[in-house]
This record gives C-alpha cells, structure tokens and sequence, in this order.
C-alpha cells in the first residue's frame, strides 16, 4: 500500500505567561524579564504514516495533545517544526491562513465533535454542506445543489431536511451534516475528532456503521479521534496512543489491545468498562500528569504515574522501538511480549 | 433484602408546562434502594433518568411539577415534605454528585470553604474545626497535598480533582443516600475508573445507599448490583444487573444490550434501535411508550402496563418480554 500521509517530526509549541505579541516582548525585554517565554509542549516530536484506504485511532486522555495534532494535520494551525506530506506534497511550509485556498485543501477534510457546535447556527442543513462546494468547487446553481443532495443521500440525510437549521434537528440529523459536510468536495482523508462522543448508544452504531459504509463506497482514509477505546477497537485498523505530547505506542488495534506494551496503554484498556465483568483486579492510574511546560527531555513523560517507573526512566527518555508492527516507547517492553511459543 | 429500603420511590409522575404543550416527563416511576447498595439508572438522553434524581432532591425546575407518587426515605416522603424540612434532608441524608462538577462548584469561593460550609451546615462540626476537618475530606478523596488545594479555587484544579472536591462535599455530613448523576461524563476513562472507585469504596465504608445515574450500560454493570432501565419516563426493567445482562427481558433492555459496542467482535454485529423516543408532548402516548418502536409489538400493548409486584427480584413493564 501506498502512503497517504506522511507526518515526520511534528511539533507545536506554544508560548505561556506575558503573550506572544511584539509589545509583550518588548515589555520584558526591559522589565528584565526572561527572554524566552516557558513553553508548552503540546505535541512534540510526532512521526507516523497513514496508508490509502486505512483507518487509524488516535487515543489518549484529555490534554495530551490530540486536538493540537489533529488542527496541525488537518492544517488549521501551523506547526513549530516538523513536515506533513499529503501524497509526497510538503504542506507544512505554508501558512494555514494561505492553505485554506490550496489546491489540496479539500483533499484533508475533518467531521468536529459536535455538530450542533461546530456548523454555524444561521446556516441551513443545505447551506453548511454547500459552503465547502461553494468555497472549494466553485460550484453554484443546480450542480451545487445536485451535489448537495447526492451527498445528503449518500449520509442517510432525508432532501426534506436541508432547509433546517441545526437546532432544529436531532443529535444524530446533525452528526450526519458534518459528516455531509465534510465528504462533500471528496477527501482522501477524513479526520473525525469525535464524532460519536455527544450521541446515545442507539445512535452511535448508526453513525458507527455509516462512517464504516462511506469508506468503502468513497476510498478515504479516516484518523479516528476518540476516547473511546470500544468504539476504535471496531472501526480502526491501527492505533496511535498518545500521552503528553508523544506518541508512546501504535501497532494494528487487535494487537495492542490485546497485548498493549506501553503501561499508559495497559491502564487505558485496564479502565474501560465491560459488559461481562471478569473481576481480576485492575490496574488504576492515579495521580495528575506531568506539567507539559518545557518538559525535561531525559525523563519519560509517563513517569511519576507509572507503575513500572524506575530510576533509568528519570534519566532517559525511552524511544519508540519496533516490535514487528508494534511500536512502543518504554524501557520495559519485553517484559509484556508474548512469550515466544515453546513445543511442549 | 431488607425490611426498610434506604429510598423507596413508588408512582412517581413529574410534568413539565412548556410553551408547546405538557411534557409527561415520568410516568409512575418505582424503584427501591437498600442500605448500602448501589442501584443504576440506565436510559437514554431524554429517558428521564435526572428528572427522577431532581424530583427526588426537590430541585426540580420551576416549570416541573409532580403530579403523583412517594418517596420514602426513612418516615419522610420527600415528595410532599416541606421545603425546610427538604432542606435539613439535603445535604445531611441525602447528597447529590452533578454531572459538571465546574459548573457545580461555586468559582468564587475555594474549595477547602465549600466542604467547611456543608460541614457546619449539616455535620454539626463547630466552625473553629470545619476547615481542618475540610482538609481531612480532601485528603479521603485521595488529592494529594489536601492542606494547599483547600486554598484554591475550582479553575485552578483538573476536571478530576473537581469532581474529587464534588465527592468531598457530598460525602462531608454522611449522608445515608448519594445520587450520582453521571458523575464522570467528560473525564477521562483511566480518571473515570479511579473516580468510580472512589465512590464505591467510601460507599461501602460508610454504609451508604447509592443511585447511580448513567448512560453507559457497561459502566453501569461494572459497578452496580442492581440496574433500572428507563426509557421514556417509564421504568420498563428493573433486575439484579447480572440477571440483567444475562437474560433481558424487556426488548429495549435486549437492543440496548446489543448496541453497546464493547460486546461486539465487528461493526457489523452492532444493532442499532429503530425510532427514537417518543414526543412525550403527546396527548395520545400509547400506555407502552416503547410499542411504536418495538419489533415485539402484540395487540395486548395498547393496554394498560403491567406491573409486576414488588416482591419479585426481576419486574418487566412488558405484554410480551422475552423469556
């Protein structure tokens, strides 16, 4: 398979404390402040692929940096350093404010967690889905709106429901405008931060199982953004877990659920609720992570909650090592492989 | 089971007056709660699951009003209780714990001085010993370095150690019944695991009732004993949660069970329910408030529900469940 997108070293820093601006610079310079602001690492130093046609999860807990790499992916803000290859093409050059008349800015297109939030409440279920058409296919009169109601359909969307406006449709109406709204100029890849997490069960499989069917009728690829481990264990063929900034472990879903390597991951997996209780104790993590702000680049971001920490991880940063498929960045490793199978 | 339930809620009826019409939000709502232990209430949003809680604290909207039933706790039906008398109760013998615990949390005063307030309020600690006795809360919820968080404010903390400080506050005075209302909706599952332990250890050390409100059946099963399923104003199961899961008989029970996505191997697999809940604006609900969307329809729905006695371990509000 080939590579759709390619993300080698990405970082974005963000400033804290006095502002960015040149007055506040200004300001500090002569006030004896410090000359460089504290800096939080929001994403730091993050590399992966996505293949054509594949879908990959990005999980981790609240702040660990999904959000930022996905704005910086699906380029709304410019990234500290780092490239983003979208077919061998550098977009990571340009500003974000340029790239959003790019040629290929309706090549990477993304579904917002909460419909009701995100698509603009004096626009039309017909009107939010035509803006991008509009915006990024010049297209107007009866192609636009043969365009609109393909797609509508195509999203299980009833044509009589276009001219609503968003509160005035249910929770499950709505996810499907966004999603609408975002395969309508056609993306090879469709960055989804959340789609399900504001619906109900009942509704979350219908939305599950539409996303699953347009994927293979249309061929993009999907970054599933969750927190929801059950959900990205049936839809994502990948995984990336992410904590504080890093990438701490990938590999196929089946496989890192199953036997995930990383401690963070074995938590994440540990905490998620089952219909069928087994009872085996669990493992909890407790505690706050570290402070994301100039993080000291020899200490293992996880340490401090982790169960396994010891000293070499306060001196060492551990790597992302390959395991076959598997990647994972913590010293220990081996110790959570499956044992080779020996013939009794 | 015991002979006197913790809370004992029996016919419970709330409407709502809205500009479009009367929203029959519950409709003759029963279920009990023994001491120390916990039950689930499970439904979807709009199911009725937090009317229910508020009806019971007496914290309903203005536009609310109940129209029938009981709720016993101890002697006192909280239903008809006076609103002095309500607010004794509060607080003292039952708490609650909100959804948003930011929101829920007063942003102007810290944290240490909102457990202190319920403590002198209700737990009849002298005033001198409320902030040292706050701190002591603090630290039973596990936040570490509980004699400095008392200082702060909520938006200085993390969604977690808010909902922390939530607990503290509802567990200050021991109350004999806590209602959690989706207690950990908006954090983390590695922070919602350890929340929820939290909450069912300090339970079972205190003795104390607890209803667990949640949409997550999985979550529900984990840490209850017993599980409500509500839809649409209606209880329409209430069994013990391992029975629950094993053999349900309501049909929404069964195609709740089948969408949640944990039990699945593949998409595929998931079944999702036709329909959606019904206008409970309606003049004309049909007494089964799930029989327009059930795929077990038979012509003895459009009769009154039936009720199962209260004796029984497993009551389905249901003409045709399954075996």
């Amino acid at each position: 398979m080939t590579n759709l997108l390619e993300v080698a070293d990405v970082s974005k820093l963000y400033p804290v404390g006095g502002g960015p601006g040149p007055i506040a610079r200004f300001k500090r310079r002569f006030s004896g402040g410090p000359e460089k602001l504290p800096k939080v690492h929001a994403v730091d130093d993050v590399s992966f692929v996505i293949e054509k046609g594949e879908t990959v999860g990005l999980v981790g807990e609240s702040g660990c940096g999904k959000s930022t790499l996905v704005r910086a992916l699906t380029r709304l803000i410019d990234v500290s350093d780092g490239s983003i290859k979208l077919d061998a093409r550098e977009l990571s050059l340009k500003p974000s404010r340029v790239f959003a008349r790019d040629r290929d800015r309706a090549r990477i297109q993304m579904v917002f967690q909460d419909a009701g939030d995100s698509v603009n409440p004096r626009f039309t279920a017909f009107d939010a889905i035509a803006d991008p058409l509009r915006r990024l296919r010049k297209l107007r009169g009866n192609a636009l709106t043969w365009q609109v109601e393909t797609v509508a359909r195509q999203c299980g969307l009833p044509l009589q429901l276009l001219s609503r406006f968003p509160h005035q449709l249910s929770g499950g109406q709505r996810a499907r405008v966004g999603i609408a709204r975002a395969i309508a100029v056609g993306p090879d890849l469709l960055v989804l931060d959340e789609p399900t997490a504001a619906l109900d069960v009942s509704v979350q499989v219908v939305i599950l199982q539409l996303l699953q069917r347009l994927k293979t009728e249309i061929g993009m690829s999907y970054l599933f953004v969750s927190h929801d481990l059950s959900v990205v264990r049936l839809l994502c063929d990948r995984v990336l877990v992410m904590y504080l900034g890093k990438i701490v472990e990938s590999g196929p879903a089946k496989e890192v659920f199953e036997n995930p390597l990383h401690p963070y991951t074995q938590a994440l997996v540990a905490a998620v609720p089952r219909l069928h209780e087994d009872g085996i104790e669990r493992l909890r993590l407790d505690g706050e992570p570290r402070s994301p702000i100039d993080p000291d680049p020899n200490v293992c971001r996880f340490y401090g909650r982790c169960p396994r920490g010891t000293d070499s991880c306060q001196t060492t940063m551990p790597m992302l090592r390959h395991f076959g498929p598997h990647q994972v960045a913590c010293h220990f490793a081996e110790e959570f492989l499956p044992k080779p199978k020996t013939t009794t | 089971m015991t002979a006197t339930p913790a809370l004992d809620v029996e016919g419970l009826s709330v409407e709502f007056r809205t500009r479009s019409g009367i929203v029959r939000a519950l409709d003759n709502v029963s279920f009990a709660v023994d001491k120390g232990e916990t039950i689930a209430l499970v439904g979807e949003s709009g199911s009725g699951k937090s009317v229910t809680a508020y009806a019971v604290m007496g914290i309903l909207d203005p536009a609310g009003k109940v129209t029938a039933g009981r709720a016993m706790l101890g002697g006192l039906d909280l239903l008809s209780a006076k609103p002095s008398q309500l607010a004794d109760v509060r607080g003292r013998e039952i708490a609650m714990i909100f959804q948003n615990p930011r929101t829920a949390l007063n942003p102007i005063r810290t944290v240490g001085r909102q457990i202190a307030d319920v403590l002198i309020r209700h737990g009849n600690v002298p005033r001198r010993d409320a902030p040292a006795q706050a701190v002591e809360m603090l630290r039973a919820v596990g936040i570490t370095d509980p004699a400095r968080r008392a200082n702060v404010y909520p938006f200085e903390m993390s969604g977690g150690m808010c909902q922390r400080v939530m607990i503290a506050i509802a567990l200050a005075a021991k109350p004999l019944l806590l209602i959690a209302d989706e207690p950990t909706t908006g954090l983390d599952v590695t922070t919602q695991a350890v929340i929820m332990d939290l909450v069912n250890d300090l339970a079972k050390e205190m003795g104390m009732a607890t209803i667990f409100i949640t949409h997550d059946l999985a979550l529900a099963g984990q840490r209850s004993s017993r599980i409500v399923v509500m839809h649409a104003g209606h209880v329409v199961e209430n069994a013990p949660t391992k029975e629950l899961f094993e053999h349900p008989r309501h049909p929404y029970t069964a195609e709740l069970i089948a969408a949640t996505p944990d039990a699945a191997a593949s998409l595929d697999e998931l079944a999702s329910i036709p329909g959606s809940l019904p206008d409970l604006r309606r003049t004309d609900l049909p007494p089964c408030r799930y029989s327009e969307r059930c795929p077990r329809k038979v012509e003895s729905c459009a009769r009154p529900l039936p009720h199962a006695g209260a004796d029984t371990a497993h009551i389905v509000a249901c003409w045709n469940p399954l075996s």
